[in-house]
């Protein structure tokens, strides 16, 4: 099962939105082998009668009042990070 | 190595006017340059650093306390998100990020008038154990150059080793503050999971990422936490602190019930680390602690546990890393699709590409139920084992890693082995128990740490333990 293909790879590579070169799958294909192969230790443990953990806190339902607040940065800061930009708006490549 | 003093007397000093924050700041950049050859930093924030010293000098001019780190310069690992310079997390794709607010941790240490100094170096979004994944350099090892200072936060270890601030601050989610702090000779403290808000700070592991300090002593440790926790609204995660807070400790050896985590002392384990762990713990046990053996049979498991816990959630937590909006873009892309693919491809390392394909991998249908619904179960086994360890012990000790720091190169041809560097801490992240390394030896030249970790919420009580612990363990 932890044997990845070529094929394996250009999927997850596309899964990822990952442009790979043929250098970087044949490597990745390799090492991510490599690693599935170790975490497959986890097979044998016995797990009968346990529920899987997926966070510690025990927190349930963490809500707030659905109210407007100010907010530290202003749209023109979330903004200037932006490659670009156009009327106040992110600009983007044709979706459509 | 000129030493500061503990946080605290450097507050009073200032709040009283003897000594001025601008020369604690002017002092801090001189170290910082005197040590340029160890690349511990990414970017220097002098002009906001100079500016907030010039005004919390006005303050205590003024007649006003200028809070409990006044003057206090420190160094940020460069995930955290800050004003008055880029915050990169050592990856090329966000190479020209400017965060447009700051993260809570850093607010609050500025509320209490403490002043960044510069951005710490790190593995790229904090995946590795070395830096030797940062898209700028590799940080140098303070006591020996031709080694890594650990990782991730190792520009953070290798800043507090070097004096260049007296304390730093660093993320931990399987031993990214703990491990560096062993291999730079520092304490790194790791709060329960939750305590201290992650607003603010790039996302790695959200169910094991937390925030914590690096410093020269433990009560400063206390002090930097005792500011940072507590819930946020900006972090839905985060848990209430302890009453009495975190400084006012509770103190002690005598009568503690300590296990030994046997299966720390397995053939892994160099023995160089394993003499001065042996010794710290004949310390203990002089000191009338009541030290016994103790076996958590899955621990084991745990790091393959955290291999794939750890990358599901990073291959999540980078999805938003699109080149649409911030970070690194490809303006060569003839399309949006493309637009995707060229600014991911570009901009991450070659660490974050493997983390974000295992965990695509492991979240995938078909092998979701068989990676990560079994490492989640496998994670309730040795929360259990913790659970009973800790109903018969108050706190669990072992090494923090099983060897000094490594060689820079020596890792980095196999990623696992680099993964590996991470076996003895993991698992306190996967339980979201707190864990802290104390300075206990050295072999030669290279600092060696001891690993303390206690139940969920024992913070105090764990503090106050390492505290005990190092004032018996000058060396």
């Amino acid at each position: 099962m932890s044997k990845l293909s070529r094929d394996d790879v250009l999927k997850l590579a596309r899964l990822s939105r990952l442009k790979l070169s043929d250098a970087e799958v044949e490597r990745f294909r390799g090492e991510l082998s490599e690693i599935l192969g170790y975490v497959e230790v986890l097979d044998k443990a016995d797990t009968a009668g346990l529920e899987p953990t997926y966070q510690v806190t025990g927190l349930k339902n963490v809500s707030r009042p659905d109210s407007v607040k100010p907010y530290q940065a202003l749209a023109k800061e979330l903004l200037k990070n932006a490659p670009a930009v156009e009327a106040g708006q992110f600009k983007v490549k044709r979706v459509l | 190595m000129d030493a500061w003093p503990n946080l605290a007397d450097i507050a009073a000093s200032v709040n009283s006017g003897k000594s001025k924050a601008a020369n604690l700041v002017e002092k801090s950049l001189v170290v910082l340059a005197e040590h340029k050859d160890f690349d511990v930093t990414i970017s220097t924030l002098e002009e906001r650093a100079r500016t907030r010293a010039y005004e919390i000098d006005k303050q205590v001019e003024s007649g006003k306390n200028a809070g409990r780190l006044a003057g206090v310069p420190f160094i940020a690992k460069d995930n955290f998100l800050t004003f008055g310079g880029k915050t990169t997390a050592a990856s090329n794709i966000l190479r020209p990020f400017e965060a447009p607010y700051q993260a809570t941790a850093i607010e609050k240490l500025e509320a209490e008038g403490a002043i960044c100094i510069a951005k710490s170096n790190l593995d790229a979004f904090a995946h590795g154990a070395s830096t030797e994944n940062s898209d700028w350099f590799v940080t140098k090892n303070p006591h020996d150059k031709t080694r890594v200072p650990g990782g991730s936060s190792g520009g953070s270890a290798a800043a507090v080793a070097l004096r260049i601030a007296p304390f730093a601050v660093g993320t931990d989610t399987g031993g990214s503050i703990r491990q560096p702090a062993s291999f730079c000779g520092v304490v790194g403290y790791k709060p329960t999971y939750g305590l201290v808000s992650r607003s603010g700070v790039v996302a790695m592991a959200s169910s094991t990422d937390v925030i914590g300090p690096l410093t020269t002593n433990v009560e400063d440790a206390a002090l930097v936490l005792d500011i940072m926790a507590g819930r946020d609204e900006l972090d839905s995660t985060t848990i209430e602190r302890h009453k009495s807070g975190y400084t006012d400790l509770p103190l002690g050896l005598k009568g503690k019930k300590v296990g030994v985590v046997a299966e720390y002392f397995d053939d892994s384990l160099q023995p160089e680390v394993r003499q001065v762990i042996v010794s710290a713990i004949d310390l203990l046990k002089k000191a009338g602690a009541e030290v016994s053996q103790v076996s958590l049979p899955s621990l084991p498991l745990a790091l393959a546990v955290y291999y794939i816990i750890c990358p599901a959630e990073v291959s999540s937590n980078l999805a938003r890393y699109d080149g649409q909006r911030y970070g690194h873009f490809a303006p060569e892309a003839k399309n949006l699709e493309e637009s995707y693919e060229l600014a991911r491809e570009q901009g991450f390392g070659a660490e974050a590409k493997r983390r974000i394909m295992i965990g695509t991998h492991v979240l995938s249908s078909g092998y979701y139920d068989a990676y990560y619904k079994k490492a989640q179960t496998v994670r309730t086994k040795i929360i259990n084992e913790f659970d009973q360890a800790f109903k018969a012990h108050d706190f669990l000790v072992g090494p923090v890693a099983p060897t000094v720091a490594f060689k820079i190169g020596e890792k980095t041809a196999d990623p696992l082995s680099m993964y590996l560097a991470d076996i003895m801490t993991a698992a306190a992240n996967i339980a979201g128990i707190p864990a802290i390394s104390v300075p206990a030896g050295k072999d030669g030249d290279l600092p060696i740490g001891l690993q303390i970790m206690a139940a969920q919420g024992s913070d105090r009580q764990l503090l106050g333990f390492a505290k005990s612990f190092e004032e018996i363990a000058k060396w």
